[in-house]
C-alpha cells in the first residue's frame, strides 16, 4: 500500500500548543508518508517544525463548532496540541495520522561487528559461527563467543536445554580478574528434573578457563520460588549437584507487564504535577519505577562485586534472557570496564548487549506510555538500563564520555527513528528485513559532529577505576531530564550546560595555545 | 573543665551505619570544647572531632556484650553510635557530654575561647564587613518615601528590633508608637526590602492585638503610610504567613489579624506555614527516616512524604514566590507578618528578597540577606538552635528551613547564584557551632549587652576569607535568566520533592556522588587561569631571549614548567570508592570453603530467613567474612567539606586538646 492513500487532507490551517515553556506556532499543517509538518506564514520564524509519525503514540480528537482539537501525545512522552481550522479537515488529518504512524516504514545501513574484539582478549575462549544460519538460537546473532573447550556440537545439544536455544554465551571478559559474565536464558529442567551433560560442561569449561580455582555465581533475576514453579512450564534452574562450583543467587527483578505499568503510572503522574503535588512522593513511591532501578543497579552492582572482589564468574539468566538479564549485563560491565564508558565504548556495549542480544525491541517499544491499547509485550526494559546509566552519570559526573542527551536520544530512538538500529526483534529479522542495505544506522547519525555537543559530557576524564554506586534511596533520584523533559523550563539548565561548555573549552584553548609557544622556542 | 569525668576512653569502636558489621577500634578524648575520636589504625589515625554546641542529643543504650553503646546526634546531621567497654566509662561520658552539651551561660560557649590568632584590629575588620548601612543605601535608602527613624535608638520601643530602621517619611514617632502598642512584642511595621524599580517594598511586623474588634488608629495610619511610600499602587497586600485556623485562633487571646474593613486599601491574604512545633516534630520525622537501616525505596518516600518536610519547604518558597511577584509584577508593597513576626516572616521576606535581588544571589549579599532580615530583626537564635540549655520546645529549625529553599532554588537556577551548596552547609554549620558570635543571642539588643564584637570573632570575616571553596564556578551574572528577578515558573515548583541528601546525609559520604562538579570546574578554571598567566610569561620572557639571544638550554628549562599544573584529573580518580553492601544483609557470597550440607537449599533458606528476619542469621556470620571487606564504605577521596571546622582549625584546637 502506498503512503498517499492513507492522506485524505494533505493541508490545512492549524496552530500547536507544546507545553507551557514553548510558544505556540501557528502555519500551514501537512501530513507526509512519515512526518507531519507545520509550515509557519512568512512573516514568522523560517523554521519548519517537524514531527515523525511514528513517534506518536496516541491520538485524541475533538471537534467543537467549526475548529477542531488533535492531542497527540508521543513516545518520548511530549503532548502536543493541534487546534485546525474545519472539522473535515481536522477528522481527516487525524484518520491520516492514525493510518501512517502504525505503517512500517522501512528505509535504512550496516552496523558493525563487535565480537572478534571481546574475543581477541582472552585465549580461552573462541569465536563460534554455529549460530550461523540462526539454526541454533534464532535471537542470537551469527558469531557467539564461547569456551574454547566447547565444540559446536556441544553447543548444538546445549542450545536444546536452554528457553529459545539461548546457550550460555561471553558476555564480558574482565581482564584484571581473569574472570568472565555470561549470559544465557533458563535451562529446561521441567518437572522431570532433566539434566544436560553438554551444558554441564560447558559451565565447567568456564571454570577451568578462567583463574585456577575460580568459583562460579549464577544469578538468576527471578524469585526463588518462582524459579522453581517455571518447572511446571518446563522451565526451571540449575540443580546444584548438576553444576559443581557454581552457586546460585536470585534476585527478583520486575519485568513485563508490572514494569510497564509503573512506567505509566510515573509519566501519569509526572503528567498532572499540579494535582500530584501534594502527594508527589507518594505517587512517586507508588508507582514503583525508582524501586525498580534501585534493585536493577543492586544486582548489577553484585555481579560486578562477584567479578573484580571475589574473583568468581557469573552467568546471569532470568527466563528468555533478553530482558532483565541484558540489564544486569550491560551495567555490570559499565561499572567495572572503563572502555564501555566512552562514547564509542557506550554505543558498541548498546550494540552487542542490546540489539545483537537480541532484546526484543520491536515488541517492547511498539508503545511507550500514553497509548490507550492493551499492552501485550510492551516494557520498557531499555528505558530502565538508560535510567540506571542515567542514576551512574549523576553519581559519578566525571566518568561518562556522553552525557544526559546520548541517553535521551536512544530512548527517543528506541520508540520511534528514522534509522534502523533499533528495527526488529532479532539480528535474525534484521537480515530476513535486509535492514543493513536499506536503512541508516543510528550511530552514524549519532557520530556526526553536529550533534557531539548535545551528546558528549563536557567534563569527562577517563577513570580506570571501577564506579561503584551507591543504591541507597537517598542517592537514588527522579530522572527529570527525562520524564519532566517536556514540563520542565530549559532554559536554566541549557545556561548551565553552555557555561560548562566555557569553561572547558576555555582550558581547552589555552592549553591548545601552549604548544605554538615552545614550537616558536625551540626555533630559536 | 570541672563537667568532665573522664577525658580519655581507650578501646572504643566507632560503629559505620551504613554497614554496621565495619567498626573502628580508637580512643575517645573529651575536651572543654570538643569530643574527639582517634582512630588506632596507624596508617591514618583518623580523627573526628565534634564541638559540644553541635550535640544534639545522647542517648546511652542497653548494653550489650560488646559493650554499652551510645548514640550521639549532632545538629549538623552527623550521627556518631560508640560502643565503649566499660559501663561505667560509658556512663561518665555520658554525664560529662550531658552537661557539656548544655551550657547555661554564654561565656562557657566556643566562641569566647575560639581564638583564630588575629589581632584586634582585623578582628574589628572583620566584624566590619557587613555593613547594614550600606546595603539600605545599596538600595537607594533613604529617598523621597522612607527614612531612617531614631524612634527605636537604646531599643527604646522595640527590644527585639535593631536600633536602625527604616519607615515610611510619613509615620511620625507618635504613629510608631501608637502602631507597635497594637502588635504583639511591640513590633510595628518596619521595612525589610525596598525593590528600587517600582518603589515597591516589602515590610514586616508582628500580628496585630485586635482580638475580635479591637481597633487602633495609628496601626491603620501606619499601614495608610506604607501604601503612599509607594505611589505605584493604590494598595498594598498583607500576608498573614500562618494557616487561617491558627490566626483565628489567636484573636481568642486578643491578638489575631488585619480586619479588611478597619484599613483602607488592604488586600489581605493567608498563607498557611505551620508554626516552629509542626516544623520540629517534621524534621525529627525526616531524620528517622534518614537513619533507617537499608530501606526500601517505598519506605524512604512514604517516610518522606509523611514527615511532611518537603511539603513545608514547598509553602515557604510558595509564600516567597507570592511576595516576589506581588512586588514585581504588580508593583504593590507587601506587609508580611505571622505570630511575632520573627519566624515564618523572617523566611518568606528572605526568601522574597533572594528571588528579587541578584545582589542577595552572590556571596557577600547573602551574608547582609542574613545579617538583615535574621540577626538585625531579632530571629530567636539562641531559642531556636539552642545554644544555651533552654525550654525545649522552643527548638525549631527555622533557618534551616530557610537554607534549604535557597538550595531549591540553586538545584533550580543554576547559574544564578555566586555560591555554592558548600557556602550553605558551613553557613548552617556556623549557625549551630557557637565558634563565632554572629549567631548568638535572641536579638541586637542581647548581643551589644554582652559585647559580643568585642569578645568574639565573626564568621562573615572567616567564610570571607574562604571564600574561594564557595564560588559556583557556573555561576553568571550577566546572564538574562539571572539578571534582576529570577524569572519564576509558570506552573507551581515542580521541583520541591528533591530530598537535600547532601545537607541531612552530609557525612554519609558514601550517599554523595563520589565526584564534585563544582570542584573539577574551579579546577579546570584556575588552572587555564594559571596558563594563561604562563603564556603572557613566556611571551614576556620570549621576547626577552629574542633580544638577549640567551642559549638554548636555559629555554628547554623553562619550557618543561607549564606541563607540571595540578594533575586534578587524577586526583579525581583517587575517589576511587569500595563497592557497598549491595547485597543487603543477605549472605551473597558464601564463604569460599566448600560448605557444609546441601547448600542450595541453605542459600534459598537464609534468603526466606531475612524475610522473617530470624536471628539465627547471625550464626553463620564467618561465612559472610567475603562481603565484610567489600562493603566497607567510605570512600579514600573527597576530604573537605563535612568536617571542616574540625580539620581546618586544628592548630588552634590544639591547645585545648593537650591541656585536657
Amino acid at each position: 500500500m502506498e503512503f498517499s492513500e492513507l492522506i485524505r487532507t494533505g493541508q490545512a490551517q492549524a496552530e500547536l500548543l507544546r507545553g507551557p515553556e514553548a510558544p505556540p506556532l501557528r502555519g500551514t499543517l501537512c501530513v507526509t508518508g512519515h512526518h507531519l509538518l507545520l509550515s509557519p506564514g512568512p512573516q514568522a520564524t523560517p523554521d519548519l517544525w517537524l514531527l515523525l509519525l511514528r513517534s506518536v503514540d496516541s491520538i485524541e480528537k475533538r471537534v467543537a463548532g467549526d475548529c477542531g482539537t488533535i492531542t497527540l501525545r508521543c513516545k518520548d512522552l511530549r503532548v502536543l496540541q493541534l487546534d485546525i481550522e474545519g472539522v473535515e479537515a481536522t477528522l481527516n488529518i487525524a484518520r491520516s495520522i492514525e493510518g501512517l504512524r502504525l505503517g512500517d516504514a522501512w528505509h535504512f545501513h550496516p552496523p558493525e561487528r563487535y565480537y572478534k574484539r571481546v574475543a581477541r582478549e582472552t585465549n580461552a575462549w573462541r569465536l563460534s559461527e554455529a549460530n550461523e544460519d540462526f539454526s541454533l538460537c534464532p535471537s542470537y546473532p551469527r558469531a557467539v563467543i564461547v569456551p574454547r573447550a566447547v565444540n559446536d556440537d556441544a553447543l548444538a545439544l546445549t542450545a536444546r536445554f536452554r528457553q529459545g536455544g539461548r546457550f550460555p554465551v561471553l558476555s564480558y571478559h574482565h581482564a584484571p580478574s581473569r574472570t568472565v559474565l555470561l549470559r544465557s536464558s533458563q535451562p529446561l529442567i521441567g518437572p522431570q528434573k532433566r539434566r544436560c551433560a553438554e551444558d554441564e560442561a560447558l559451565l565447567r569449561a568456564v571454570l577451568a578457563g578462567s583463574r585456577p580455582g575460580a568459583r562460579g555465581f549464577i544469578v538468576d533475576t527471578r524469585s526463588a520460588q518462582t524459579a522453581k514453579q517455571a518447572r511446571m512450564t518446563g522451565g526451571g534452574t540449575e540443580a546444584k549437584a548438576a553444576y559443581p562450583g557454581w552457586k546460585r543467587l536470585h534476585r527478583p527483578l520486575e519485568r513485563g507487564r508490572p514494569l510497564q505499568e509503573s512506567f505509566v503510572h510515573l509519566v501519569e503522574a509526572c503528567g498532572d504535577l499540579e494535582q500530584s503535588m501534594d502527594h508527589w512522593l507518594s505517587r512517586l513511591a507508588g508507582c514503583r519505577w525508582l524501586a525498580h532501578v534501585k534493585e536493577a543497579l543492586s544486582t548489577a552492582c553484585l555481579a560486578a562485586q562477584g567479578m573484580e572482589r571475589e574473583g568468581a564468574c557469573i552467568l546471569v539468566h532470568g527466563a528468555e534472557g533478553t530482558d532483565s538479564t541484558l540489564v544486569v549485563t550491560s551495567l555490570a560491565q559499565l561499572i567495572l570496564d572503563p572502555s564501555s564508558r566512552t562514547m564509542a565504548g557506550f554505543q558498541e556495549l548498546v550494540e552487542r548487549e542490546w540489539i545483537q542480544a537480541g532484546h526484543p525491541f520491536q515488541l517492547r517499544c511498539a508503545h511507550s506510555a500514553f497509548s490507550h491499547a492493551r499492552p501485550k509485550h510492551e516494557a520498557p526494559t531499555f528505558l530502565l538500563f538508560l535510567d540506571c546509566v542515567w542514576q551512574l552519570g549523576r553519581q559519578f559526573p566525571l566518568s561518562l564520555e556522553f552525557g544526559e542527551g546520548m541517553l535521551l536520544a536512544l530512548f527517543d530512538h528506541a520508540y520511534a527513528s528514522p534509522f534502523g538500529t533499533f528495527l526488529c526483534n532479532s539480528e535474525q529479522e534484521r537480515c530476513l528485513c535486509e535492514v543493513r542495505t536499506r536503512t541508516h544506522s543510528l550511530w552514524s547519525g549519532l557520530n556526526q559532529l553536529k550533534e557531539q555537543r548535545k551528546l558528549r559530557n563536557p567534563l569527562y576524564v577517563p577513570n580506570p577505576l571501577a564506579l561503584w554506586p551507591s543504591v541507597e534511596p537517598q542517592s537514588l533520584r527522579l530522572w527529570q531530564g527525562l520524564f519532566l523533559r517536556w514540563t520542565r523550563p530549559p532554559e536554566p539548565s541549557e545556561a548551565a550546560w553552555e557555561k560548562v561548555w566555557q569553561i572547558v573549552t576555555d582550558q581547552e584553548k589555552t592549553e591548545g595555545s601552549q604548544p605554538t609557544v615552545s614550537a616558536s622556542e625551540l626555533q630559536l | 573543665m570541672e563537667h568532665i569525668r573522664t577525658p580519655k576512653v581507650e578501646n572504643v569502636r566507632l560503629v559505620d551505619r551504613i554497614s554496621s558489621k565495619k567498626a573502628a577500634l580508637g580512643t575517645l578524648y573529651l575536651t572543654a570544647t570538643h569530643v574527639i575520636f582517634v582512630e588506632n589504625a596507624p596508617d591514618t589515625r583518623k580523627e573526628t572531632w565534634i564541638l559540644h554546641s553541635q550535640i544534639s542529643t545522647i542517648e546511652k543504650q542497653a548494653t550489650t556484650a560488646t559493650g554499652c553503646p551510645l548514640l550521639i546526634r549532632c545538629k549538623n546531621f552527623q550521627l556518631l553510635q560508640l560502643i565503649i567497654p566499660q559501663e561505667r566509662d560509658c556512663h561518665d561520658v555520658y554525664l560529662s557530654l550531658v552537661r557539656l552539651a548544655r551550657p547555661v551561660k554564654y561565656e562557657e560557649l566556643y566562641c569566647f575561647s575560639f581564638n583564630p590568632k588575629l589581632d584586634k584590629e582585623e578582628r574589628e575588620q572583620g566584624w566590619m564587613l557587613i555593613d547594614l548601612g550600606e546595603e539600605y543605601k545599596r538600595m537607594g535608602l533613604p529617598n523621597n518615601y522612607w527614612q531612617l527613624s531614631d524612634v527605636n535608638r537604646d531599643y527604646r520601643v522595640c527590644d527585639s528590633y535593631p536600633a536602625d530602621l527604616y519607615v515610611p517619611r510619613s509615620a511620625t514617632a507618635h504613629i510608631i508608637v501608637g502602631s507597635s502598642k497594637f502588635r504583639s512584642r511591640r513590633r510595628f511595621p518596619a521595612l525589610s526590602y525596598y525593590y528600587r524599580e517600582n518603589h515597591a517594598s516589602i515590610c514586616r511586623s508582628s500580628q496585630p492585638l485586635s482580638g475580635f474588634s479591637a481597633r487602633c488608629l495609628e496601626d491603620e495610619q501606619m499601614l495608610q503610610a506604607i501604601r503612599k511610600a509607594n505611589p505605584g499602587s493604590d494598595f498594598i497586600y498583607v500576608v498573614d504567613t500562618r494557616p487561617k485556623l491558627n490566626a483565628m485562633a489567636n484573636r481568642a487571646a486578643g491578638k489575631g489579624y488585619e480586619n479588611e474593613d478597619n484599613y483602607s486599601n488592604i488586600k489581605f491574604q493567608f498563607i498557611g506555614i505551620e508554626n516552629i512545633h509542626v516544623m520540629r516534630n517534621s524534621l525529627q520525622k525526616m531524620l528517622e527516616v534518614c537513619e533507617l537501616k537499608s530501606p526500601s525505596m517505598s519506605d524512604f518516600l512514604w517516610g518522606l512524604e509523611n514527615s511532611g518536610w518537603l511539603r513545608h519547604i514547598k509553602a515557604i518558597l510558595d509564600a516567597g514566590i507570592f511576595i516576589a511577584k506581588a512586588v514585581s509584577e504588580e508593583g504593590a508593597s507587601v506587609l508580611v507578618h505571622c505570630s511575632d513576626g520573627w519566624d515564618r516572616t523572617a523566611q518568606v521576606c528572605s526568601v522574597a528578597s533572594l528571588l528579587l535581588d541578584p545582589h542577595y544571589r552572590t556571596l557577600k549579599g547573602f551574608m547582609v540577606l542574613i545579617e538583615k532580615d535574621w540577626i538585625s530583626f531579632g530571629h530567636k537564635f539562641n531559642h531556636r538552635y539552642g545554644n544555651l540549655d533552654g525550654d525545649p520546645k522552643e527548638i525549631s529549625p527555622v533557618i534551616d528551613q530557610f537554607i534549604e529553599c535557597v538550595w531549591q532554588l540553586m538545584e533550580q537556577f543554576p547559574c544564578a547564584f555566586e555560591f555554592n551548596e558548600r557556602f550553605l552547609i558551613h553557613i548552617q554549620n556556623h549557625i549551630y557551632s557557637c565558634q563565632f558570635g554572629n549567631f548568638l543571642c535572641n536579638s541586637q539588643k542581647e548581643r551589644q549587652e554582652l559585647k559580643i564584637q568585642e569578645r568574639t570573632h565573626s564568621s562573615w570575616a572567616h567564610l570571607w576569607k574562604n571564600r574561594a571553596e564557595y564560588l559556583n564556578p557556573l555561576f553568571r551574572a550577566d546572564h538574562s535568566q539571572t539578571r534582576g528577578a529570577l524569572r519564576l515558573p509558570t506552573a507551581p515548583c515542580s521541583f520541591t520533592h528533591k530530598f537535600w541528601s547532601g545537607m541531612y546525609n552530609r557525612f554519609e559520604k558514601g550517599l554523595q556522588p563520589r565526584q564534585s562538579v563544582t570542584d573539577y570546574l574551579m579546577a579546570v578554571k584556575e588552572e587555564s587561569q594559571q596558563l594563561e598567566e604562563e603564556l603572557a610569561a613566556l611571551g614576556e620572557r620570549l621576547e626577552k631571549i629574542q633580544k638577549v639571544q640567551l642559549n638554548r638550554t636555559e629555554v628547554r628549562n623553562k619550557q618543561s614548567e607549564p606541563s607540571k599544573h595540578s594533575g586534578f584529573s587524577t586526583s579525581d580518580n583517587s575517589t576511587a570508592n569500595t563497592p557497598q553492601d549491595y547485597s543487603g544483609n543477605v549472605k551473597s557470597f558464601p564463604s569460599r570453603s566448600p560448605s557444609q550440607g546441601d547448600e542450595d537449599s541453605a542459600l534459598i533458606l537464609t534468603q526466606d530467613n531475612l524475610k522473617s528476619s530470624d536471628p539465627d542469621l547471625s550464626a553463620n556470620s564467618d561465612q559472610e567474612s567475603g562481603v565484610e571487606d567489600l562493603s566497607c564504605r567510605s570512600p579514600s577521596g573527597g576530604e573537605h567539606a563535612p568536617s571542616e571546622d574540625s580539620s581546618k582549625d586544628r592548630d588552634s584546637d590544639e591547645a585545648v586538646f593537650l591541656t585536657a
